[in-house]
């Protein structure tokens, strides 16, 4: 194979932000529109709901599949609860092992308290290295912290080397989902991202692409294998770091990830403090637990791990930045801190009838579906529109919990932030512990659950109450006024009946009401 | 054995059919029902929507109300759900936050009377087969607080298969929520709208006369946009099917 020298790609302008599209990672949530209007949008989309439903139904499926396939899944979802659980209880002293192990492996530790902390750390990382570009492993963290986009203000450029991340990244696109960020897109978008997109990057895709799935990979694989061969920096997350040993953790199935962990001289990886697992054993449950719950594989293609440096041996240098962002504040909170148990393996996305239709886009997040309602408003606060909402954005169906293989109560903590939102309440802000008070935009909703609560501890009012709506049965409208027109606006009414069952039951069985 | 039926408000207020669908079938089965007249609403939709305290005056009436039955039956899996998997939680946090631990006492003496239609049926009566008679196509949408948070099974489907004349077909996506929950239908009407409309298509699709459900709330939404569309598909409370007999078949 001719090497060409492409020279330095130039960076295609970051995208705009349309108000209801899309969020940029490391924006601020302040302008994102509150999620039923985002959603709106979403839900008239016919190619995205297409796209949608065929995705997440597919996998939805085989997850199913993989996971039956275990006898003991229930017992591997108990001990996953517990070993997070057990971890998290014991945080402190866990990141400081962690911290201990990877130092004597070779590694260095940074501590970053936000994600304005963390980016400014990897960029002068990367700074102090003299590269100006890197290979990027699909990492949350990173995305959480908006990296890219900080390396690009101080001339770096980032590659994404995941396929779908790629998709999204050539696309000017920001990811809807959390193992398949491109889940939005079908192939004959990929095909056309690739076509247009590609040459502005590095290797051009082939003038005559198709939109047949190996096709599109080997585009993918060509443009990027350039990139790996290139590339003396890579930046990763992890899935789990091993406290006792210093082992980090990526589990990835292209390849993609073993090319970037092995190949350059510096590695950098961003992994959010919940990452960390006491023990080597700690993983036998997760290994387990993982694949089968996102990709719905019983063993992903490829593990990689990695302790430290070895002397000619893979990267020279290792960077571990730990990652707290919100996270010790969330662990303050008995409810909330359970959804520091998540793993990041997007079965609670795949079987959510509401993120079915709604889409990744309209969570504002990075991270979308159940397990970003409960969890974007806990890192970032209720404060904005979209964080207030997030929490509404859920009918409680409970087939989150249900796939969850670290068993998170996704309803449980989706109910008590909407508490929160609703009622205010103590709440955990940069260690320090303060009282919320209630969101605006719910003055009428709590007068109104107030009224009705006093209505319906007196039966005799209630009954009173219940006389009237039957005696005004002929007076239903085709239309409610104020909130009650969302209902009618898609549903009728129903009858009203000529007597409430009380009414009935005192006739017919006469005892004293 | 006393036998308190629990009607829950919705049932009260808008589907009495129902309340008196399960008294008779009940009363048929030889189960002398009773009806406490200090009931009126679980608290779930104060509960679900995030005004947990004011949900603590209703739990106390609830469980007054229903003190001293040995039963406690109710056609509602999602009043079921909020009584025996909320309760607890709801009562214990009043306890933390100092609001004394009466609310503790009555959850845990309540929570394990309170028993959904059909769990009734299949696990204290012992019957799957009521006597009823139901000459329809049916199709059987299962709540969501009622299929997980219950576990109610087959139960429903079993009680429904038995039933002389009816044919059950199978609803594709059954599990799958039909977009009601609670507030969820005004907060989120697009999306909530959009799975209606799937759900409703879904049962369209088997060719069944009758849509069948154990949960009022999740019927009004599907019947409201079923009719709103003009499909002539009837919803029908479970409890209504069971009641219904040759000699006195529901029409």
């Amino acid at each position: 194979m001719t090497r060409t020298d492409l020279g330095m790609p130039a960076f295609p302008p970051a995208a705009p932000f349309p108000p209801g599209a899309t969020f940029p990672p490391g924006a601020t949530s302040q302008a994102f529109p509150a999620f039923p209007e985002a959603a709106k949008e979403a839900v008239r989309d016919d190619v995205l709901r297409a796209n949608l439903r065929r995705a997440t139904h597919t996998i939805r499926d085989k997850r199913a599949r993989a996971v039956t396939e275990l006898a003991d899944w229930d017992r591997l979802r108990a001990a996953g609860k517990a070993v997070k659980d057990h971890t998290l209880r014991h945080l402190d002293h866990y990141l400081l092992q962690l911290e201990a192990a990877v130092t004597a492996a070779g590694g260095t530790v940074h501590w970053a308290a936000d994600a304005e902390e963390a980016n400014r750390i990897v960029t002068a990382l990367v700074l102090a290295t003299g590269e100006r570009e890197v290979v990027k492993v699909k990492s949350m963290a990173t995305q959480e912290t908006g990296l890219n986009e900080a390396l690009e203000a101080a001339g770096i450029a980032a590659y994404e080397t995941d396929l779908a991340e790629l998709i999204v990244q050539l696309g000017h696109d920001r990811p809807s989902h959390i193992l398949v960020p491109a889940i939005h897109r079908n192939r004959d978008e990929i095909r056309d991202i690739f076509r247009t997109e590609m040459a502005g990057w590095g290797r051009p895709a082939p003038e005559d692409l198709g939109d047949d799935p190996r096709e599109l990979a080997e585009a993918a694989r060509l443009h990027l294998r350039e990139k790996f061969l290139r590339a003396k920096v890579a930046v990763s997350g992890a899935n789990f770091m091993v406290a006792e040993t210093g082992t980090m953790v990526v589990l990835e199935s292209e390849g993609n990830g073993r090319m970037c962990l092995t190949l350059p001289d510096t590695l950098i990886s961003v992994v959010g403090i919940e990452k960390v697992v006491p023990t080597f054993r700690d993983l036998e449950i997760f290994l387990q637990t993982l694949p089968r719950s996102s990709t719905a594989e019983r063993m992903n293609p490829y593990t990689t791990m990695w302790t430290g440096t070895a002397d000619g041996d893979g990267p020279s240098a290792f960077h571990l930045v730990l990652l707290d962002n919100g996270r010790t504040d969330t662990l303050a909170d008995e409810t909330g801190r359970q959804a520091l148990r998540c793993i990041r393996c997007s079965a609670c996305l795949n079987v959510c009838p509401v993120y079915e239709r709604a889409g990744g886009h309209a969570y504002g997040s990075v991270y979308p579906g159940p397990i970003g309602a409960i969890l974007s408003p806990q890192l970032r606060g209720t404060g904005s529109d979209i964080d207030a909402t997030l929490p509404y954005a859920s009918t409680l169906c409970g087939a989150c919990y249900e796939v969850c293989p670290v068993a998170i109560d996704i309803p449980e903590v989706l109910v008590h932030l909407r508490e929160r939102v609703a009622q205010g309440g103590p709440v955990t802000r940069a260690g320090i512990r303060v009282r919320l008070r209630p969101a605006h935009g719910h003055t009428a909703e709590r007068a109104a659950m107030r009224a009705a609560r006093l209505l319906l501890d007196r039966p005799g009012a209630l009954r009173t109450a219940e006389r009237l709506l039957a005696r005004a049965r002929r007076l239903r409208p085709r239309r409610l006024p104020g909130p009650g027109r969302a209902w009618t606006d898609t549903r009728t009414l129903p009858d009203l009946p000529a007597e409430p069952f009380r009414d009935w039951w005192l006739r017919e069985r006469g005892t004293r009401p | 054995m006393r036998v308190a039926l629990f009607v829950t408000c919705v049932n009260d207020a808008l589907y009495p059919r129902t309340g008196i669908a399960v008294v008779r079938l009940l009363e048929r089965l030889g189960v002398d029902v009773d009806f406490p007249a200090a009931q009126s609403c679980c608290g779930q939709p104060q509960y679900n929507t995030g005004y947990r305290r004011e949900a603590e005056p209703l739990l106390r009436r609830t469980a007054e109300a229903f003190a001293g039955y040995d039963h406690v039956v109710t056609p509602s899996g999602s009043c079921a759900a909020m009584v025996r998997a909320h309760y607890p939680r709801i009562a214990r946090l009043a306890a933390r936050e100092g609001r004394g631990s009466g609310l503790e006492k009555l959850a845990e003496d309540l929570v394990p009377r309170v028993h959904e239609l059909t769990e009734f049926l299949v696990d204290v009566l012992g019957v799957t087969d009521v006597g009823a008679y139901y000459p329809h196509t049916v199709t059987y949408h299962p709540s969501c607080h009622g299929l997980r948070t219950l576990g109610l099974g087959e139960r429903p489907r079993r009680l429904l298969a038995a039933v002389k004349g009816l044919e059950l077909v199978e609803l594709p996506g059954a599990d799958e929520c039909c977009g009601f929950g609670g507030t969820f239908a005004v907060k989120n009407p697009d999306v909530s709208a959009a799975m209606a409309a799937d759900k409703t298509a879904a049962a369209r699709a088997t060719g069944a006369e009758v849509l069948c459900g154990a949960d009022n709330s999740c019927l009004a939404h599907l019947d409201g946009t079923l009719r709103r569309a003009g499909v002539p598909l009837r919803t029908l409370h479970l409890a209504e099917i069971l009641a219904s007999t040759e000699e006195d078949p529901l029409r």
